[in-house]
């Protein structure tokens, strides 16, 4: 697939702000300014910006608590995301979700989820949704290869393929779920040969390869659009940091961790697009710094909003 | 023998040790078991001593609880580990229909001994999926043994019933209560099933809590003694058998009834206990039976929020004046 010099700036710099706004994160939640818990995704950067750089606004998305990425990847203001990481009222879910449970509907970033799995089942009711309605929109969901344990993945892809439902099942195979490593409970190698089991395509490919992922999730998006129904989408990377911040990672290998930042999704990424001329060192800083302005307005606004007044409780629980 | 300081944590681990190596039919499966000994720490040493019985098994409760129920009806003694009391809904017909019901449905052919162990509650800032209490649900189960321990003695004793018992035992451990330490004999014991505990004298009104709560009605408790008002405290322990004997013999002493606990207000266990003693107690009773729970709202991620909504002491010590008609 030809990818054009502008979608490859954009297919970087949306991996810059997925990584500049998680790793300043890091540092807020070092400081303890940040209540929670925080699941981050440093170097699964590629899937979500592969993936979301296929979807027009109006195509959804559903997000695991490993969500931050995708969010940002499918267009979601970062202000008042990080206002929501803070927990205070000008959070895109008035202080009520935290990290966990980010939803941004306008932007088709229709929730993150603290339940394993449970993404997928909602995915096939929007695609169901979005067919019977006949938007040609897709849905994409996103969930580890923990997921692919639960009932859920394999009902929902079953339904899906059975309803021929727009939804593209993308796996960010990370190699852990917490601290279990995948061979402990998956028993293929590559997850997406079970979507064969149940009649629809399903792809092994190297998730920290931005356009690589971006053409696979091309062709999965059209045949969803095509109305052929779902398709799955393995993505084979590494989770930069712990299951959550703070965890001390025992359970890692002496050396993964930095074998697999030789592989880091940006810096190969840097390298091609300053090899093919698309950009150079400077371009790249401009872009680097332009991003690191956005997010540092985005903690200023943070920092500043409110906390929610407890006689807000009561609003939305019903509508 | 000794006292030592154990944390809910390690109380448990040795209870289970101490059980595992003397009944061969117990085995632990959850998720994430075997790296780090569980997530609170719960199984420190179990899977270097124990290492074909304690096992690691896909994400699914729906098929670990599914496998716990099946091994049971061979014999087995499984501990189903859920991670977070949140997760059994994804469980929920294997607890409930299956689990729950199987041996008043075989007309007593089964017994279903497994216990599901739940850490449960918030005050961790985890927001509305992992920080719940739902033992009011499987009480309103027939069929089920409610647990729900505060501290550490108690989390050891009560484990080990709970594996012991031969019905299905769902062990509520309340989250923030890991690292909590407390004094627990070296001597081997067993607490039973449905015998609640007076963890404080008092003449003037009966406080009934469990879990978490216990340590902030008892903080109430030393307010209130300052006002001249005896508190008797009384820790449930389990709420399924209930140790509604002990209740009544409180009540009739103080003639005040409250109850306190971290679940939501409506529909909680709280209510049922206000209509027993309402029936069963009214001529002894001087004043209302007053509930204090969370608030009615899905736990909020923010800190001040969630605060708000999770019953604190001075929640308590207003639940007091108005059961003492103050
Ligand atoms: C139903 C359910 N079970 C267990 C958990 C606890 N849990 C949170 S994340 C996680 C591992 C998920 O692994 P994976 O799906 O590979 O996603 P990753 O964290 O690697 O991004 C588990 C077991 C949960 N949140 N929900």
């Amino acid at each position: 697939m030809k990818i054009s010099k502008d979608l490859k700036t954009d297919l970087y710099k949306r991996m810059v702000r997925q990584r500049t706004f998680e790793d300043e994160t890091t540092k807020i939640f070092a400081g303890g300014e940040m209540p929670g818990f925080l699941h981050l995704s440093q170097g699964e950067d590629a899937v979500a910006a592969g993936t979301c750089a296929n979807l027009d606004l109006e195509d959804a998305i559903y997000t695991t608590h490993r969500g931050h990425g995708c969010i940002i990847a499918k267009g979601a203001n970062l202000k008042p995301m990080m206002a929501e990481l803070f927990g205070r009222i000008d959070g895109c879910c008035k202080g009520r979700a935290g990290s966990m449970h980010f939803a941004d509907v306008k932007t088709g970033c229709m929730g993150s989820n603290g339940i394993v799995g449970e993404g997928m089942r909602l995915a096939i009711g929007t695609a169901f949704a979005q067919k019977y309605k006949k938007t040609k929109n897709v849905t994409a969901v996103f969930f580890g290869e923990g997921a692919t344990g639960t009932g859920a993945f394999h009902e929902s892809f079953n339904m899906a393929a059975t309803l021929k439902l727009p939804v593209i099942f993308v796996c960010s195979i990370n190699l852990y779920a917490q601290m279990t490593h995948k061979s402990v409970h998956i028993a293929v190698e590559n997850v997406a040969d079970r979507a064969a089991g149940y009649g629809a395509p399903g792809v092994t490919i190297d998730g920290n390869d931005v356009e690589l992922v971006y053409s696979e999730v091309a062709k999965a998006v059209k045949h969803a659009r095509d109305g052929k129904g779902p398709y799955l989408i393995e993505c084979k990377t590494y989770r930069h940091h712990g299951h959550f911040e703070g965890d001390p990672c025992n359970y890692r290998p002496e050396g993964e961790l930095e074998k697999w930042l030789k592989k880091d999704p940006i810096v190969l990424y840097e390298k091609k697009l300053k090899k093919e001329g698309v950009l150079d060192v400077k371009a790249m800083q401009t872009i680097r710094e332009a991003t690191q302005k956005e997010i540092d307005e985005a903690v200023a606004f943070a920092r500043k909003s409110p906390q929610p007044d407890v006689e807000e409780l009561y609003k939305d629980i019903f509508a | 023998m000794g006292v030592r300081e154990l944390s809910c944590s390690l109380a448990m681990a040795e209870a289970l040790k101490e059980e595992m190596e003397q009944d061969e039919t117990i085995f632990i499966i959850g998720e994430d078991l075997t790296d780090h000994g569980g997530i609170f720490g719960q199984f420190r040493g179990l899977p270097q001593q124990f290492p074909d019985r304690i096992i690691d098994a896909p994400i699914s409760e729906t098929s670990i609880v599914g496998t716990g129920i099946g091994a049971a009806l061979t014999g087995m003694r499984p501990l189903v580990d859920m991670h977070f009391a949140d997760f059994v809904t994804t469980a929920m017909d294997e607890i409930v229909n299956q689990m729950a019901k199987i041996r008043y449905m075989s007309g007593g052919q089964a017994k279903l001994t497994l216990v599901l162990w739940a850490p449960d509650g918030g005050c961790i800032n985890a927001a509305a999926q992992h920080s719940q209490c739902l033992e009011s649900w499987f009480v309103h189960t027939p069929g089920l043994k409610v647990v729900v321990p505060y501290e550490p003695a108690d989390v050891k004793g009560l484990l080990k019933a709970a594996i012991r018992d031969d019905d299905p035992v769902i062990f509520f451990q309340h989250k923030r209560l890991f690292n909590w330490t407390g004094p627990v004999t070296e001597e081997h014991y067993v607490t039973p099933l449905g015998k609640g505990k007076v963890k404080r004298r008092g003449t003037d009104i009966t406080i009934l809590t469990y879990s978490r709560m216990t340590y902030e009605c008892m903080e109430a408790a030393r307010e209130l003694a300052k006002k001249g008002v005896q508190a008797e405290v009384i820790d449930l322990r389990t709420l399924c058998p209930l140790d509604f004997d002990l209740i009544a013999r409180s009540v009739k002493k103080t003639h005040h009834a409250m109850v306190v606990h971290e679940a939501c207000l409506t529909g909680g266990f709280g209510a049922e206990i206000a209509a027993r003693i309402g029936e069963e107690l009214y001529d002894h009773l001087a004043g209302p039976v007053v509930r204090v729970g969370a608030k009615d709202v899905p736990i909020p991620f923010s800190p001040v929020m969630e605060k708000y909504v999770l019953p604190q002491i001075t929640d308590i010590l207003t639940g007091v004046d108005r059961a003492l008609k103050r």
